[in-house]
């Protein structure tokens, strides 16, 4: 048991260390001291605005590590969460400004709307996949700036309105109020609230790992990316798992943008944050893929991405440092976890070996 | 020997069936395009010019670049997806060396930097085992942090956060004999005849000694890799790096060897695109140019002839994009014909499926160039994707990639 | 008083948990065939690695022709002028056969590969051995006969005078073998060391002048062919006799478990695989098919089982049309699967054991309730039981499959298949591979279920294990039945010949 904690711990610990010690390296040759610049973060940080800020960050990042890692848990690399969920958001978007049902009823349908675009945008790439033999990492990337550039510029052209006559802000309509997510409670006079999409998130993640870890499509799952061949001699289909894992993951990223949009902004516009695809790559990659390591490496990664804001507010040092950072730790993690996970192997198989012999003799 | 062995070899002597089949999709595309720029029906003068092809001879550069580095990287074993990064690191790398010295440092610098991040990727996936598409993934987050190298070097130079100071820009000529003699064919304006002068003549006009450079490592890799015993090595370690092993070939070895080529070719197709191409460095102006050199790799079938097809056509389609905004119309009309043409094929085949797939989007596309004089703004901006993926529907299928391609190898596991 | 090729001293190799090789002597007379001789798991092929420079020895000494060396990759026992031919050939299906030849050791100029030089010299060394091939054909399209040719090429051109070669003759049939010896004394008539390992006593009696036998990582004896027989051999291999798959009582019913009418199914290329095959399978037979790999045995397989579609024809199963059934389907319907790669097709390698104890079963009890929902406990007890009553030799059953010897590991899929309630067991080359305990442990539990009403389907190339447990024996070639034969009266030359073509029977 201390061993499996030791095992686990070890990988993300030795990444986060690694990532402090390049970055304080970087910055001490560009004449910034390491210290100042951290504890200054470290300060900042740890304020309530800062964290609950922080927690309302980590929820699209959970959101999307979870969605990365149901492709991951089944050898596939749906890079493409990052157009899959600004897709889906700015269609949710208007469906939710457009119709005006009793709050239930308008909560469901947005949100299903977003899953139904993301599921579809992914399944998009699953189909090219199991048809073709299309790669889903490149079709997955060019499906990204299809989205972004394409489809979503075009229909944000579309479907926008002037601002009511202050702004000439490009925006949708603003989404039905019976659509929206309210705030759990505030802090600092109300200046920032904890969204009440966690409740959200949360059941997402419950569903992720049971489904994942006590279902038999999610045994077949884990069987196909483990070995896609002998999961089929084991009566899995697998085409349909690979379908079935690309559009389950594009319904998770759908839902992404949803806590910004609808606790918020509550409405699509310009501000609309992006890139958040890309950080879940880095949360599943840091997390390992479970429901714990996903949830830990979320608030750690919203941290960082907060918490930098200070580096520029007070001069300490450009924010872009955080993403060389990020780009560190996710190489250091890779690393410790494909040396740590051979290590283990090697373990595995000499306990096992002295067993045998025990009983042998 | 069957016919797929036979497409398989990419030995000089053994190419007389890919080059048919090669010179048969150019001739056909030479011929779309001749028949679009006189039958289309926006003025779009500029699809074979020579001017045109110059530039799209240009563009094609990076994507070439890094196809040819995907060719080393993956011949040898290794999946490289971080070609994109290396790739930004290139362009970065390549405006700094410019400005500090002059455009031929910039662009060593640039492969320089490439070769770097290359030997970052070897590392974590040959020395550590690491999957291959999480390390370039990971190559891929890694080189966005050149912003913080912008930002700590440009402003000083004129530049800003993301883009750099403009650019001294390398000298551009033409060959002499071969350019005009091209050009004057082409202004006589024959159908076909002067099309293919035009499209010809974008290889001998307006170029640099840095384009006649790197086009020449298109044979160049040919070369290496299938008459040296290099790239006999190189290649083993993809194919069976056990064999390999116990021939005492140092499969390790040529793996690095191929992932550090594969950044440093990335890394210099960065660096063209910067100093030559564009005469400045601009955050994000890769614009995914890595990911679309894995897709002309896939397409040439990890042979450098084929990706250097590839690359010419992603250049011309880039070229369109930004030249002449009405020919991505005009294009419309080409590709409904080609569809005729592949319907007509289908419906004597009697291959029903194929007939109404290929039928639907052929009326789809004639009703589109039929019914509207332009495309909406966001179109060009994808087209290169939508390529890409094209390229990738067709093409996957007869993909023949190394035998050990993507398999993290550990000696003495075997 | 002959000068000693190779000698070998108190060789000692440890991996984690186990001990290869434990003092290990060797003695090789210069120009001799020397063989090597142990069941599988012996330790035979651990010190032929060590030999060529492939592993490092813990301790011990090795000498070539008198001289002590250490040898730290196969680079220097090329140097060395010894060669290997391995067991799997090492060779690349994109390469040719030329390419192959020369890699690591290509004749060039400045780095640049002299083709012709290099055509050259190989043609010469093949014809000087009557070795024949094609210098530019593809590796992917040679046969199994011309492939073992082509790894005897590349240790001659690099000057190896000692060859070791590993199992030569396991994917070879009779007549192939004897092409082989005759390879192997001109060679030997050449002056070569030949050091060839094989566990067939009755080949290692033909060929060998000397024969050295290894157990458990140890040398047992050293002996000359003349002094022993088979049975002394068998003895000293595995301290008794060696298992025999024979079966004595029939037990086949005339309940028809499997029917399969002219089964035909296609290749990637367009062009039929396996060709109008028709058989028969009752309740409590064993029906075998020999063949030589890749004429159609494990194509018919995959068919039955629904991994691949069906052309033309029809599987009845248990009375019911099962031609168009998914492997789902044929699994829950009570179709077992014993696949010929067990690690690509019969486990998950990083997972638990009782998770492989589920593959195949998933949707079944006692794994998962009401037909989807996990029961972790349940399926671990039930994997106990499987490894209780199978001899699965493993710490618990959350260890991962990984980490078992090949024998465990056969011994688990085979105990998880005969566990669950199937009707018919389609089984593929069920013992390959695996020590003689487990090897002993499987054909009893095949002998076991049979006579409980089983209907098995056996693929194998092990012609012993073909005759000894069949009921009846089917020969497949080019994908069709050629012969059907009488296990109790066939020899394994006249199987060997069917399975070539060499022999057809009657109309078939």
């Amino acid at each position: 048991m201390l061993t499996r904690i030791k095992y686990t711990l070890a990988a993300p610990g030795i990444a986060l260390l690694a990532a402090v010690l390049f970055s304080s390296v970087i910055l001490l040759a560009t004449g910034v001291s390491p210290i100042e610049a951290f504890l200054n973060m470290a300060e900042y940080g740890s304020r309530g605005v800062t964290l609950v800020a922080v927690v309302n960050r980590s929820i699209p990042f959970f959101l999307s590590g979870i969605a990365v890692a149901i492709g991951f848990k089944m050898n596939l690399f749906n890079i493409g969460v990052e157009g899959q969920y600004i897709f889906a958001a700015i269609v949710a978007a208007k469906v939710g400004s457009s119709v005006d049902l009793p709050a239930p009823l308008q909560i469901t349908l947005i949100l299903a709307t977003a899953m139904t675009v993301g599921a579809l945008w992914s399944g998009l790439a699953g189909v090219m996949k199991t048809s073709r033999g299309v790669h889903e990492v490149i079709s997955t990337i060019m499906l990204n700036a299809i989205a972004v550039a394409g489809a979503t510029a075009f229909l944000l052209r579309r479907w926008s309105v002037q601002g009511d006559g202050q702004s000439l802000e490009t925006k949708l309509p603003e989404i039905a109020e019976s659509g929206w997510f309210p705030v759990l409670f505030t802090v600092d006079n109300g200046r920032v609230g904890l969204s009440s999409f966690i409740f959200v998130a949360i059941a997402v993640g419950v569903v992720f790992h049971l489904f994942i870890g006590r279902t038999r499509w999610g045994y077949d799952l884990r069987a196909t990316g483990i070995s896609a061949t002998s999961a089929e001699s084991s009566g899995v289909n697998p085409k349909r798992t690979v379908i079935l894992a690309m559009v389950l993951s594009g319904a998770v990223a759908g839902l992404i943008g949803m806590t910004e949009l609808l606790t918020f902004e509550h409405n699509y516009n310009l501000r609309f944050i992006q890139g958040m695809g890309f950080t879940g790559i880095a949360v599943a990659l840091l997390g390992r893929n479970n429901l714990v390591g996903i949830a830990v490496s979320a608030f750690v990664f919203a941290w960082l991405d907060v918490a930098s804001g200070v580096l520029e507010v007070r001069g300490d040092a450009p924010r872009a440092v955080v993403g060389l950072m990020t780009g560190v730790v996710i190489l250091a993690a890779v690393i410790s976890y494909a040396v740590i996970e051979r290590k283990r192997a090697d373990e595995e198989l000499r306990t096992a070996s002295d067993a045998i012999k025990e009983v042998a003799t | 020997m069957t016919s797929t062995a036979i497409e398989a070899q990419g030995r000089f002597n053994l190419k007389k069936s890919r080059s048919v089949r090669f010179m048969l999709f150019g001739v056909a595309g030479v011929m779309l395009l001749a028949v679009t720029q006189t039958f289309a029906k926006t003025p779009t003068s500029d699809i074979t010019s020579s001017g045109t092809w110059s530039i799209a001879v240009a563009w094609s550069i990076p994507i070439l670049m890094a196809g040819l580095g995907g060719i080393f990287s993956e011949r040898a074993g290794v999946v490289n997806i971080g070609l994109e990064g290396m790739m930004i690191v290139g362009t970065w790398a390549g405006a700094v060396g410019t400005i500090l010295v002059d455009p031929w440092f910039g662009l060593v610098l640039a492969a320089a930097a490439g070769s770097i991040g290359g030997l970052i990727m070897a590392v974590a996936t040959v020395s550590f085992q690491v999957d291959h598409i999480i390390a370039g993934v990971a190559i891929n987050v890694l080189a966005v942090g050149t912003r913080y190298g912008s930002d700590l070097f440009f402003p000083k130079y004129g530049g800003s956060i993301t883009q750099s100071p403009t650019l001294t820009a390398p000298a551009t000529f033409d060959i002499p004999l071969l350019g005009p003699m091209f050009r004057a064919i082409e202004d006589k304006a024959w159908f076909l005849v002067s099309d293919v002068a035009g499209i010809l003549g974008g290889f001998f006009i307006h170029t640099t000694w840095f384009t006649l450079a790197l086009i020449a490592l298109v044979p160049f890799s040919t070369w290496v890799l299938w008459r040296t015993a290099f790239g006999l090595r190189l290649r083993s370690a993809g194919e069976h790096p056990i064999a390999a092993d116990s021939l005492g070939v140092s499969v390790y070895k040529y793996k690095y060897y191929g992932v550090v080529i594969s950044g440093a070719l990335a890394g210099v197709g960065g660096g063209f695109l910067s100093v030559v191409l564009t005469g400045i460095y601009k955050e994000g102006q890769t614009v995914g140019k890595g990911f679309i050199g894995i897709a002309t790799m896939l397409f040439g079938n990890y042979h450098p002839v084929g990706t250097a097809g590839g690359a010419l056509l992603f250049g011309f389609a880039e070229t369109l994009r930004l030249r002449d905004p009405a020919a991505p119309h005009g294009l419309i009309l080409g590709i409904a014909i080609v569809l005729g043409l592949a319907l007509l094929y289908y419906l004597i085949k009697r291959n029903w499926k194929r007939v109404t797939v290929v039928g639907l989007v052929f009326a789809l596309m004639a009703w589109t160039y039929a019914t509207t004089t332009s495309v909406i703004p966001e179109i060009p901006k994808i087209t290169p994707h939508i390529a890409v993926l094209v390229v990738l529907l067709f093409f996957s299928a007869r993909l023949r990639p190394p035998a050990a391609d993507g398999i993290p190898y550990r000696r003495g596991d075997h | 008083m002959s000068t000693l090729a190779v000698e070998l001293e108190g060789i000692t190799k440890r991996f984690p948990g186990v001990i290869a090789n434990d003092k290990v002597d060797l003695r090789v007379a210069d120009g001799e065939i020397h063989a090597i001789c142990g069941e599988n798991g012996a330790g035979k092929s651990t010190l032929m690695k060590i030999l060529y420079g492939m592993q490092p020895a813990d301790e011990g000494v090795m000498k070539v022709r008198g001289e002590e060396i250490v040898l730290s990759s196969p680079t220097q026992a090329i140097q060395l002028g010894i060669g290997m031919v391995h067991q799997h050939f090492m060779l690349a299906d994109n390469l040719t056969v030329l390419e192959n030849v020369i890699l690591g050791a290509e004749p060039t100029t400045n780095g640049v590969i002299d083709f012709k030089k290099a055509h050259e010299d190989i043609s010469k060394l093949a014809s000087d051995y009557g070795l024949s091939v094609e210098l530019d054909d593809l590796v992917e399209t040679l046969e199994v006969g011309e492939r073992q040719r082509v790894e005897i090429i590349k240790v001659l051109y690099r000057g190896a005078k000692i060859l070791i070669l590993d199992e030569p003759t396991a994917v070879l049939v009779p007549h192939e073998v004897e092409a082989l010896f005759q390879n192997m004394r001109e060679l030997k008539a050449q002056g070569h060391t030949i050091m060839f390992i094989d566990h067939k006593l009755a080949e290692v009696l033909e060929i060998s002048d000397t024969i050295t036998v290894i157990r458990r990582g140890k040398t047992v004896a050293t002996v000359k062919p003349e002094d022993v027989t088979a049975k002394d051999l068998a003895e000293l291999m595995v301290g008794s006799e060696l298992p025999d798959p024979g079966t004595q009582l029939s037990t086949v019913t005339d309940t028809v478990v499997l029917d399969l009418a002219g089964i035909t199914t296609v290749g990637p290329d367009g062009r039929d695989v396996v060709k109008n095959v028709s058989l028969t399978i009752h309740a409590g037979e064993i029906v075998g098919i020999a063949g030589v790999e890749g004429n159609g045995q494990g194509e018919l397989v995959e068919a039955v089982l629904g991994i691949s579609p069906i052309e033309r024809g029809k599987v009845t199963f248990g009375g019911r049309d099962a031609t168009d059934w998914t492997v789902r389907r044929s699994r829950e319907a009570g179709m077992g699967y014993i696949p010929e790669d067990r690690q690509r097709r019969g486990l998950l390698l990083s997972a638990p054991l009782w998770e492989n104890d589920m593959l195949g079963h998933q949707t079944q009890t006692p794994f998962v309730k009401r037909g989807f929902w996990i029961d972790p406990e349940a399926s671990r007890l039930h994997a106990e039981e499987v490894i209780e009553k199978f001899d699965v030799r493993t710490p618990s059953a959350v260890v991962s499959a990984h980490a078992l010897s090949g024998g465990n590991q056969q011994k688990l899929i085979v105990g998880s298949q005969m566990t669950a309630d199937i009707s018919l067991l389609l089984a593929a080359h069920p013992t390959a591979g695996i020590d003689v305990g487990a090897q002993a442990a499987v054909w009893e539990d095949l002998r076991a279920a049979r006579a409980d009403g089983l209907a098995v389907m056996l693929i194998s190339a092990d012609l012993d294990e073909l005759i000894g447990l069949s009921d009846r024996l089917l020969v497949m070639f080019h994908g069709e039945i050629v012969a059907e034969l009488d296990p109790a009266k066939v020899t394994p030359r006249e199987l060997g010949s069917y399975m070539t073509g060499a022999a057809t029977q009657g109309d078939h």
